[in-house]
């Protein structure tokens, strides 16, 4: 699949036609889904009469939008009119089927794009592997052996899998930037309160972001770009004005004072999570390192607010319906509702604490750099891995180096880097609060110099 | 942490919630339950100033 800026490029100069682009895209889809498990439905219908309804407007004399004929494909807590929101789980397919799109999925057609599907994802939201027990593991397009990552496992691995050039995810812990890194491709996670959660199944709310994933910075921007804006049906989604990026993606990264986490971000990492991370320190000439404070409480404390407002938002499931969850989540919902209270109290009054701390590191650098996953993707069903000599639980700790930073909101772009494992990793790029803008300059300057690429996985011949 | 204390909270708290607790599930729980009160113990020994405001966003 080419890419979504070079698709709407050709669609709307009259290159290409987006019945043809979306009859390749369902075709490959067709192809191999069977072997990704990324896709829980695929829209083809209403895809095809999209398509077809742009090519006529373009014949027409239309302006083409940004994102003219881009397919693209949601994780399944997205709304999407006519499909139940499943959240990955078994309970929500007694749900009615969605009444509208989720504005996400509005804004990207809005701009052109035309959704072709549903993706698989964990149950409620609560992994990091991309299993699901309920609709088999979405499979790392890198290696069908191994872990697409979560949450949004099927969204890191349709798009590392070239079946879709965009597609949306959900960010609590890391739940787009650990798929990004184990399937090879760019995610963003913008502010909190940046881009709508209106018509998304929700999991944690003090920490649940939306965002794209793709396979260039420019289609990331583009995509980001279409989905800003101001959105009253979400609480948390703040009034302030768009802020565009795709302009000032090639303004360079001149200037900006770059610094890689140390500390506890190169306790526990992989010797590929190290490299990646040294490697995409040198191409900016980032010599600093910069000593996050506090860095393991505030993992704690997100894993404090994570695992009680899920078992608050799941206690009658929990109640009446326990045996149809997913027994690895079930069992981790249960543990959070017997938590102290006084401790999510002082989670969230730490986490005004370790705001302040970061914006006074933020005034002596521009972006700091972070391992995305302490490991590329594990074998599916691996439930142990060793971090920092000790063995421990995979499912909760994939996370340690994302989840610091979702915890307060900050922008984030994860960029894929090349192993020698032939598997990919990915590095974090964490900026000031509203300053996605630099996070993804500093994207594309990697991009450009071939530090960070999103190749299309082989699946086939 | 103390597997009998782990138990103990597991059985008071599923009963006080209404949940339930089958055996099949409880080294799970009690696995989880551990790794969270790990957590929990790193947060509540966090050096706070008391007028420190938390942090959900609300907006009326």
């Amino acid at each position: 699949m080419t890419q979504a800026t070079e698709i709407a490029a050709g669609i709307g100069s009259g290159r290409m036609r987006a019945t043809d682009v979306m009859t390749a895209c369902l075709d490959k889809i067709g192809r191999l889904n069977p072997v990704l498990n990324a896709f829980t439905a695929v829209t083809a219908e209403r895809a095809m009469a999209k398509a077809a309804a742009l090519d006529a407007a373009i014949a027409a004399g239309a302006a083409p939008g940004p994102l003219a004929g881009v397919p693209f494909a949601v994780k399944n807590l997205i709304d999407v009119a006519g499909l139940r929101t499943l959240a990955g789980s078994k309970i929500n397919r007694d749900h009615p089927p969605a009444a509208g799109d989720a504005p996400l999925v509005q804004r990207l057609e809005a701009a052109g794009a035309i959704l072709v599907g549903a993706l698989n994802m964990g149950e409620y939201a609560y992994d990091f592997t991309g299993e699901n027990v309920h609709e088999g593991p979405s499979r790392n397009p890198f290696d069908t052996a191994r872990m697409s990552g979560g949450s949004s496992g099927g969204s890191g691995s349709a798009v590392g899998g070239g079946l879709v050039p965009l597609a949306l995810g959900s960010d609590t812990n890391g739940s787009i930037r650990v798929p990004a890194s184990f399937c090879g491709v760019f995610g963003l996670k913008a502010t909190y309160g940046r881009l709508t959660r209106a018509g998304s199944f929700p999991f944690v709310s003090s920490l649940d972001h939306l965002g794209p994933f793709a396979r260039s910075v420019a289609d990331l921007a583009v995509a980001y770009d279409a989905m800003q804006g101001y959105d009253p049906a979400d609480p948390v989604c703040v009034d302030r004005p768009v802020d565009p990026v795709a302009g000032v993606l090639d303004s360079g990264i001149g200037g900006l004072r770059i610094a890689s986490a140390g500390g506890y971000f190169r306790t526990g990492a992989s010797p590929e999570a190290l490299t990646a991370l040294d490697s995409i320190a040198a191409a900016l000439g980032a010599a600093d390192t910069v000593m996050i404070p506090e860095v393991q409480r505030a993992r704690s404390a997100a894993y404090i607010i994570t695992t009680t407002e899920g078992a608050a938002l799941h206690m009658q499931r929990l109640r009446t319906r326990p045996d149809d969850f997913d027994a690895d989540v079930r069992d981790r919902l249960i543990a959070g509702a017997l938590l102290p209270a006084a401790a999510v109290a002082q989670a969230q009054k730490f986490r005004r604490w370790f705001r302040e701390e970061m914006l006074k590191l933020f005034q002596r650098y521009d972006a700091i750099l972070a391992p995305a996953t302490p490991c590329v993707a594990p074998l599916i069903g691996q439930k142990t891995f060793v971090l920092d000599g000790k063995e421990m639980p995979v499912r909760p700790n994939i996370g340690i180096y994302t989840q610091p930073f979702s915890f307060i909101g900050l922008p984030v772009v994860a960029v894929p880097v090349p192993t020698s494992l032939s598997l990919p990793i990915g590095v974090q790029i964490v900026t000031a609060p509203w300053r996605e803008d630099i996070a993804l300059r500093v994207a594309r300057a990697l991009e450009i110099a071939g530090a960070a690429v999103a190749p299309v996985a082989k699946l086939e011949a | 942490m103390d597997e009998a204390a782990l138990d103990a909270m597991i059985d008071t708290g599923t009963t006080i919630l209404g949940i339930e607790m089958k055996p099949e599930w409880r080294a799970a729980v009690r696995m989880h339950l551990g790794i969270s009160l790990s957590h929990a113990a790193v947060v509540l020994e966090a050096p706070l100033p008391d007028h420190l405001d938390p942090a959900p966003v609300f907006r009326a």
